[in-house]
């Protein structure tokens, strides 16, 4: 063969090579990281995999924020003011968590049918709403009005 | 009357971009030298209406003028004045201003600085970037206008400055960015103008180089004041997240990084001249998918604008029109000649290919993680959201490859090297490399692999650079003569690749051996990390200009001897009502402790955040060096002087330019 396009025959091999593992290595990358987004109906309604980190939000229900007293477990519920479900994280919650407040978190669904969150993170001001919250809250709402 | 004098300057602007989009343009391509005058007059005339627009909204702030809408939501009588004057870009409406300013300036200073080039070859720059100027100041206007009024309601006071963002960090942090971002818009404008004239050669390269290098240095700041800013202002002590915002400021970076390097083969061998065009053009779409992205409201991030879904249609519009033309034309002009050019399989040009070929691959990860989940949202197919590590696990590899690479590469000669005379040069960087990645865990703690690996390549590449810099430096006449021999633009390089050695050095070290707890403490209480010894004293009150804190008192110690004392707080501020984080924190050159308060959990008992973060700093240290290496090597003679080659390759360049406007006129 011609030393050029010999020369020219190696790069391409070497490329598609690169681009196949590349492209292999990328989708198994984003097969094990990628978290999918449950509203707590879908959840209460048992549409979450449970032991699968995802995500889940909604508003923090008034009165249900309860600090343990030794440590700095907490457990409060998260509604779409359809159904709710039962959250638990043990860390510093973000400055703008709040009871009647939106928060999107991170973690897994226990068989309980409790979620334990490992990361959880309220909006950065007060006019700004998370969007998958502020959909699931519309989504909620509209059931609710068709409902009745 | 101030408020309306900046919107009908405004307005003035967005007429005289309009000219400058048009006129300059139609004479390059009619060839009529008087319409091609016009360029250096409008883009004057653009910048002094933009500026004076940013002046009578910063006037606004300053002078506490609640009728203006933007102002009231933005600012309050309290704010101390130096955040009034960071509050101009503290929201969308004024940020966005800030952008065009910084537009309309570096086409001015194209104006000014490009007296040497052909007159044609500016026209059309200078029209290009009238064009970018025209559409963003057309955003401005129809979405986005800073000037409205609230009338005749006015409100008694304002909303008060988001808290986060009263801070130095924020005073800078945005311009630098900008300064980045926009900058790449002078890259883009050579390259479609060379596209249009069809010559894609050494001189429009070295046109382009400076204007790329200063970007990428500014760019390069801005990332690290963001990051920097996270760090200690957010309250969380992290200084990355892959927030798909940071991300929006990586990607331009990558391929800005890539471009930079496939101009510096295009000057010097004339090869990967349609690439680096493409480059060109795949960065400044960058720049702008970062704007959309933060713009339009479609992600959830600490930097989003609440935003209307007008502004996402019309940046949406405006990057599909860019990418779409300048594709366009791209595919009709570039050349397809293959160049005559010779060089070996190894070679410095095949070093910055594969360079190129890697950048661009760790910016496609950053892009699929980015823009993957917006993708599937916007189909209704499904809300998921992809996290950091996705990112850790594609993108560290690629980032080691790259500094692998970049070792071998430094000692690379154009055309052909030896294998092993290059075998030989790379001993030294593998030795010292190897003990230094050895060292690291006996400093440090356990063995991480990661850290080794990423220590190992840090190295490798400093040591490359710096035996490089030695070798380069020998002359028989001493050896400060002889570094005195080499170009600043050569300094600047060696900068440059020390400072990627530096962060790489810095996040290996830091990403696996920093610790960090959060804890449940109360006064008297004290922990020990990493042979630190925390001991939380107490909780006090404090009375800021425009808040009041609760102040904690924690004295860290090592073997009963006191290293710091640490005041974090937790501030509320009045206006907004809102708590924030001031985090205490000890910043040095190989270890950062930072401690955060969180909320009170019982009657005395508070939540704490306590870090240790070994060479934490090197991180930005790095982003520094690189930034003063883009610096110094745009100070080099060459870009200064009119040397006698110049000169001949603009008069060549000026004979071209008039045959094909002769050809086109023609029929």
């Amino acid at each position: 063969m011609h030393p050029t396009r010999k020369k020219r025959l190696t790069i391409i091999l070497f490329l598609i090579g690169g681009l196949a593992l590349a492209v292999g290595l990328t989708s198994y990358a984003l097969r094990q990281n990628i978290n999918l987004f449950y509203n707590p109906t879908q959840i209460a309604d048992g549409e979450a995999p449970a032991g699968v980190r995802i995500r889940a939000g909604g508003m923090v229900e008034k009165g249900s924020v309860k600090r343990d007293p030794d440590s700095l477990k907490v457990r409060f519920r998260v509604t779409d003011f359809h159904r709710s479900v039962a959250m638990e994280y043990t860390g510093i919650l973000p400055d703008l968590f709040a009871e009647g407040q939106g928060v999107v978190a991170m973690g897994r669904l226990m068989a309980s049918g409790e979620f334990v969150a490992d990361e959880v993170l309220a909006k950065h001001d007060e006019n700004y709403m998370p969007p998958e919250v502020q959909e699931s809250l519309d989504k909620a709402a509209s059931r609710t009005s068709a409902s009745r | 009357m101030f408020p309306e004098l900046g919107q009908f300057s405004l307005i003035l602007a967005l007429l005289l971009a309009l000219l400058l989009a048009v006129v300059p343009l139609t004479g390059s391509l009619t060839g009529r030298p008087i319409l091609q005058d016009f360029a250096r007059p409008l883009a004057a005339g653009q910048f002094v209406f933009v500026a004076l627009a940013f002046a009578l909204l910063t006037q606004a702030f300053v002078t506490d003028d609640f009728s203006v809408a933007y102002v009231a939501n933005n600012s309050n009588s309290l704010l101390p004045w130096y955040y009034k004057f960071s509050a101009v870009w503290g929201s969308h409406e004024g940020s966005l201003l800030l952008w065009i300013l910084i537009l309309t300036g570096w086409t001015l200073a194209v104006a000014i600085f490009s007296r040497r080039l052909p007159a044609a070859m500016i026209a059309q720059v200078l029209s290009i970037m009238g064009i970018i100027s025209s559409s963003f100041l057309l955003f401005s206007i129809i979405t986005s206008n800073p000037f409205s009024r609230l009338l005749p309601n006015v409100p008694a006071d304002g909303a008060d400055l988001n808290p986060l963002l009263q801070d130095i960090g924020l005073i800078a942090h945005p311009p630098m960015l900008y300064m980045g971002y926009v900058g790449f818009s002078v890259a883009f404008a050579f390259a479609i103008a060379a596209l249009i004239n069809g010559r894609l050669d050494a001189a429009w390269a070295r046109w382009s180089r400076p204007w790329t290098t200063v970007a990428w240095a500014f760019l390069s700041l801005g990332i690290a004041l963001g990051s920097w800013w996270a760090y200690y202002e957010l309250g969380w002590g992290g200084w990355w997240f892959w927030d798909p915002v940071e991300n929006a400021s990586l990607l331009p970076w990558l391929a800005g990084t890539a471009l930079m390097h496939s101009l510096a083969v295009t000057e010097k061998r004339g090869v990967f001249k349609s690439w680096t065009v493409l480059l060109a053009i795949i960065t400044f779409s960058l720049s702008l998918m970062g704007a959309f992205l933060v713009r339009s409201g479609v992600l959830t991030s600490v930097h989003a604008f609440a935003s209307d879904p007008e502004r996402g249609v019309f940046l949406m519009v405006l990057l599909a029109v860019t990418v779409i033309s300048s594709l366009t034309l791209y595919a009709f002009r570039a050349p397809v000649v293959h160049s005559r050019v010779r060089y070996g399989s190894l070679s410095r040009e095949v070093f910055l290919l594969l360079n190129n070929v890697l950048l661009i691959a760790a910016m496609l990860l950053v892009l699929v993680g980015t823009v993957y989940p917006l993708v599937l949202d916007y189909f209704d197919m499904g809300r998921l959201s992809i996290g950091k590590p996705f990112f850790d696990i594609t993108f560290t590899p690629v980032a080691i490859a790259i500094g692998l690479l970049m070792g071998a590469g430094i000692f690379s000669r154009w055309k052909k090297t030896d294998s092993g005379w290059l075998g030989q040069r790379l001993l030294w960087p593998a030795a010292c490399s190897l003990i230094l990645a050895t060292l690291v865990p006996l400093l440090f703690g356990d063995f991480e692999p990661w850290a080794f690996v990423g220590v190992f390549t840090a190295s490798w590449v400093a040591v490359a650079t710096l035996q490089d810099l030695w070798q380069k430096s020998a002359s028989s006449r001493g050896r400060l003569a002889g570094a005195r021999r080499q170009s600043r633009s050569y300094y600047g390089m060696v900068l440059g690749h020390l400072g990627l050695a530096i962060t790489m050095a810095g996040i290996s070290v830091v990403s696996n051996y920093g610790s960090e707890r959060e804890v449940r403490m109360s006064p008297g209480d004290s922990i020990e990390i990493h042979g630190l010894t925390f001991n939380f004293v107490r909780v006090g009150q404090r009375q800021g200009p425009n808040y009041t804190a609760e102040s904690a008192e924690v004295v860290i110690s090592r073997d009963g001897n006191p290293v710091v004392t640490l005041f974090p707080e937790k501030r509320q501020y009045q206006v907004r009502r809102n708590i924030m984080t001031e985090a205490g924190i000890d910043a040095g050159l190989f270890r950062d402790l930072f401690v955060a308060l969180g909320e009170k959990v019982g009657d005395n008992a508070w939540a704490l955040r306590l870090q240790y973060k070994p060479l934490l700093r090197w991180v930005w240290l790095g982003a520094l060096f690189m930034a003063a290496g883009g610096l110094l090597a745009i100070s080099d003679r060459r870009y200064r002087i009119r040397s006698r080659q110049q000169a001949a390759e603009v008069a060549d360049h000026e004979a071209n330019a008039t045959t094909v406007v002769a050809n086109r006129v023609a029929p």
